[in-house]
């Protein structure tokens, strides 16, 4: 059979590329702010749930990927936690209150006056807990999310200029992590091999010198690695400029604080609060700015930013700026009865799962 | 493209100069081999060339160095990161980004490059070394020869004029050690890039050297290999044979070698055979499985050991040597398997670490994770108490293993071979009838390498069998009675040395590639000859 459509020469639709990790991070603490803004139940299951769907829809193959699922068995934890406390501490239970389960109460000396054992566990404060720790939840899981989504050394590498330096101290300091484990677990392996110190100091000390030892090597190395491949190179910047940017930085500075001390201080000068602080803030940036000028560097394969990382971190924010316009009665439900739902806290969750569909496939790893 | 001129150098607080008036010309597109025993100034000299000696280590330098005709004395490494390219021992260590592309970038963005610059060099590197396929890999997953090309091409993308190599094949299997160095002479044909290369093992690389520079006593030789050689306080094997043959000049290759046997035939009777280890049994392993996660690194592996024996095990990196000697020991984990020791057939992982001390001793790769004391006093004493042992034991082993060492020292200020003899101390105090080795040459040059083969050779005949893994193929023949090879965490080849070793292209050592595969040290010429 002949088709009688044209062959597509030109495909459409976007092609598979990692988003800028800004993005993600964007829109992940967005809707960690809209988490953080109730303690609706439901609401803050979607919110789960939408963290969920967008981490299967959109990670990537590599190993920070995987660390999604520790986030939420973190949340877990911090629920059971959560109302694990409140039945150990109880609450002071008013007449109304369901009481689910009656514990006998463990008497306390008169000095905790305050604090109960066991005793009545009511529906109140079980309620009370696990909306609570679920909010928390709520919140790890999207800063899981944004760690699943995007690579986090790649977000540090994206920095401005001017910070640059600080980025790549804080990259090799992640590396570090790995290794001082593997350290660890080398060193205490091999304390097998020779016997065990008396217990105590002695132990800790077994373990705690070769380690140091060999992380103080490492960096040794490391750092004689990167000045070897031009890291800190001053590239020329005549001493003048450089002066120049340090003052600008300090005076920005300088501005800053008394701006924001006769902004909190209602007896200041009003002269010294708004126009103060935006001269300290323009002062600043153009220390930034320079500074950033002055650094001679440049980066191989910089992550764009495009329509799609505007629509991500859109999308946060559209949940989280909705998230504030819904009732109070809706956001903190009481707890006495089944928590009201409002439609707005519904949609507001929903439009930060856009990204799930809305944007490019993650590059499939060679 | 190199000129030293007039050069002292002396750490701070060191009273004798670690280098003095050291001269020396490597011109333009040459491969300069740096050889000396350790702890020589080789680091030191190498070091001078991009300014980390003295700007990183401290201490004071005089005289001129010149690189491409430039004076770089005063000017810090980060300064001469375009002109001069550094790879330290250790890759794995110096590597500051967590991929490859971006590790071969890392240094243009130092230099600020045009990023349309640096995307072509990068494909460039990638190519011209061979690791296309490699690129978006993480760089804590290759292997070690991987490792060592990526750090050489993360300095090749900045364009030095000069390469700088301080023993960049020391922790590689053979294959990846021939790898890299082949990577390194095509650099030179190709590029005229001239290379300044330290290596303790330096058969492979002499036939490539331009130039050899003998670091000795704190002075400094240079001149063709052959002449150097003839005296040289560092040579490998084929250079001994040489020397004892009497030939002029003295072959660098094995091809130039089997001609000299050729043109003048070499008398010998053949060697006599090696007595097969006829000991009691000691150890009997009986199919090792060990897991981590899904892969198998040793799997279903058979090892026996009697006494008086010394069992090498060679493979890959990454083959399951070291697994199977922890799994032996019985600290390692292991899947399945049982390991039976001595007559009582007692199994090391069934019983307490101090007991399995005294039935396996285990000296690991990073021999110095065992050390944390501040003398060498202060571990010997803490060895005879954790072992039991009446005081003094081990300081007594550790005369016999290595005499002379000053018992106030700290260990890390021990050479390499020093460390080793005191750690090997340490494990021998618990008296354990098997001794397991991993890696033990590593670091090592000619001389301690000889010296630590007479110390297991010693512990051997005193009835302990021993079992160790390494990468040099020239030590496997003068120690070993057997020879297991692994490959993929199974053993793949095994049996007398003689055998296993000539058998295969890649662990073939020297000799017995000029000479024929009975011989396999110059030790055992030297022996026939007399």
């Amino acid at each position: 059979m002949v088709s009688t459509e044209a062959p597509a020469r030109v495909q459409r639709g976007p092609l598979p590329r990692d988003l800028h990790p800004g993005a993600w991070w964007g829109w992940a603490l967005a809707l960690a702010a809209a988490a953080s803004a109730t303690t609706n139940p439901v609401v803050l299951l979607l919110v789960i749930a939408v963290a969920w769907l967008v981490v299967v829809s959109r990670r990537s193959e590599a190993p920070w990927a995987r660390a999604f699922r520790f986030f939420l068995w973190f949340g877990l934890v911090i629920v059971v936690l959560r109302v694990a406390y409140r039945i150990v501490f109880g609450g002071g239970s008013t007449p109304d209150d369901v009481v689910l389960l009656s514990l006998p109460e463990i008497p306390l000396p008169d000095i905790v006056r305050g604090v109960r054992l066991f005793g009545d566990v009511t529906l109140s404060s079980v309620l009370a807990g696990l909306y609570d720790g679920l909010r928390l939840a709520a919140v790890i899981i999207c800063i899981g999310a944004a760690n699943a989504l995007a690579n986090p050394q790649r977000l540090l590498t994206s920095i401005p200029p001017a910070l640059y330096e600080v980025g790549t101290a804080l990259v090799v300091a992640l590396a570090v992590f790995p290794q001082l484990a593997e350290s660890v677990q080398r060193v205490r392996r091999a304390r097998r091999l020779r016997g065990e110190p008396s217990a105590g100091v002695g132990a800790l000390r077994r373990v705690v010198v070769p380690v140091l030892e060999d992380a103080l090597e490492r960096s040794m190395t490391l750092a004689a690695g990167m000045d070897a491949r031009g890291y800190g190179r001053s590239g020329g910047v005549p001493r003048r400029d450089r002066a120049v940017t340090g003052v600008l930085m300090l005076a920005g500075l300088f501005g800053l604080c008394v701006g924001t001390y006769a902004f909190l201080d209602q007896t200041a000068p009003r002269l010294l609060a708004w126009p103060m602080l935006a001269v300290g803030v323009l002062l600043a940036a153009l220390g930034f700015h320079r500074a950033g000028r002055r650094v001679h560097r440049t980066r191989h394969r910089p992550d764009p930013w495009r329509s799609a990382e505007w629509l991500t971190v859109g999308c946060g924010l559209a949940a989280a700026v909705l998230m504030q316009f819904v009732a109070p009665a809706a956001a903190f439900p009481s707890l006495t009865g089944a928590p009201k739902v409002s439609l707005l806290a519904i949609a507001a969750v929903l439009v930060a799962a856009v990204p799930a569909f809305a944007t490019p496939e993650p590059r499939p790893m060679r | 493209m190199i000129d030293l001129r007039h050069v002292t150098f002396a750490y701070d607080g060191e009273s004798s100069a670690t280098l003095h008036h050291v001269d020396l010309h490597i011109p333009e597109g040459e491969l300069a081999l740096v050889a000396g025993r350790t702890g020589s100034g080789k680091s030191t000299l190498l070091g001078m060339l991009n300014g980390l000696v003295p700007h990183f280590t401290g201490g004071v330098l005089r005289g001129d160095v010149r690189i491409a005709g430039e004076s770089i004395v005063g000017r810090p490494p980060r300064e001469l990161a375009h002109l001069v390219g550094y790879v330290g021992q250790d890759p794995a260590a110096g590597f500051v980004t967590h991929t490859v592309e971006e590790e071969l970038a890392y240094g243009m963005e130092q230099l600020g490059l045009p990023p349309s610059t640096m995307r072509r060099r990068v494909e460039e590197t990638l190519d011209l070394l061979g690791m296309a396929d490699l690129r978006e890999r993480a760089l804590r997953t290759l292997s070690g020869g991987q490792q060592q090309r990526v750090a050489i091409g993360s300095v090749l993308t900045m364009h030095p004029r000069v390469l700088v190599l301080d023993e960049p094949t020391s922790a590689l299997d053979p294959t990846a050690a021939e790898d890299v160095l082949a990577t390194i002479a095509r650099l030179v044909d190709d590029l005229a890039l001239t290379v300044v290369l330290a290596e303790h093992r330096m058969e492979r690389v002499i036939p490539f050297a331009d130039q050899l520079v003998i670091v000795e006593d704190g002075t400094v030789r240079s001149g063709p290999p052959a002449d150097l050689l003839a005296d040289s306080p560092v040579a490998p094997p084929l250079i001994e044979l040489g020397r004892l043959a009497g030939w002029d000049p003295l072959p660098l290759s094995v091809r130039e070698a089997r001609r000299h046997v050729r043109t003048e035939p070499f008398v010998l009777t053949a060697p006599p055979r090696r007595a097969e280890p006829a000991g009691a049994s000691l150890l009997e392993a009986e199919g090792i499985t060990v897991a981590y996660g899904a892969t198998r690194a040793v799997d279903d592996v058979d090892i026996a050991l009697r006494a008086g024996e010394v069992l090498v095990v060679m493979g890959r990196n990454g083959s399951g040597k070291s697994s199977l000697l922890w799994a032996i020991q019985g600290t390692g984990s292991r899947r399945s398997g049982r390991v039976r020791v001595g007559v009582d057939g007692v199994d090391p992982a069934e019983v307490t670490a101090d007991e399995a001390r005294m039935l396996v001793g285990l000296v690991p790769q990073t021999a110095a994770d065992l050390l944390y004391l501040e003398t060498v006093t202060d571990e010997c004493a803490a060895a005879d108490a954790q072992a039991g042992a009446p005081t003094g034991t081990c300081r007594e082993l550790l005369n016999r293993l290595a005499p002379g060492i000053d018992s106030t020292h700290h260990p890390r200020d021990l050479s390499e071979g020093q460390r080793l003899a005191l750690v090997l101390a340490i494990v021998l105090t618990a008296r354990p009838r098997v001794i397991a080795l991993d890696e033990p040459t590593r670091g090592l040059d000619y001389r301690a390498k000889a010296e630590l083969a007479d110390v297991l050779r010693g512990l051997a005949e005193d009835g302990h069998g021993i079992i160790l893994s390494t990468h040099d193929v020239e030590f496997a023949a003068t120690v070993a009675d057997t020879v297991a090879v692994m490959a993929d965490g199974e053993v793949v080849s095994r049996g007398p040395v003689e055998r296993v070793l000539a058998e295969s292209p890649a662990f073939a050592p020297q000799v017995s590639k000029v000479l024929g595969p009975q011989w396999l040290t110059v030790g055992q010429v030297e022996r026939t000859l007399l």
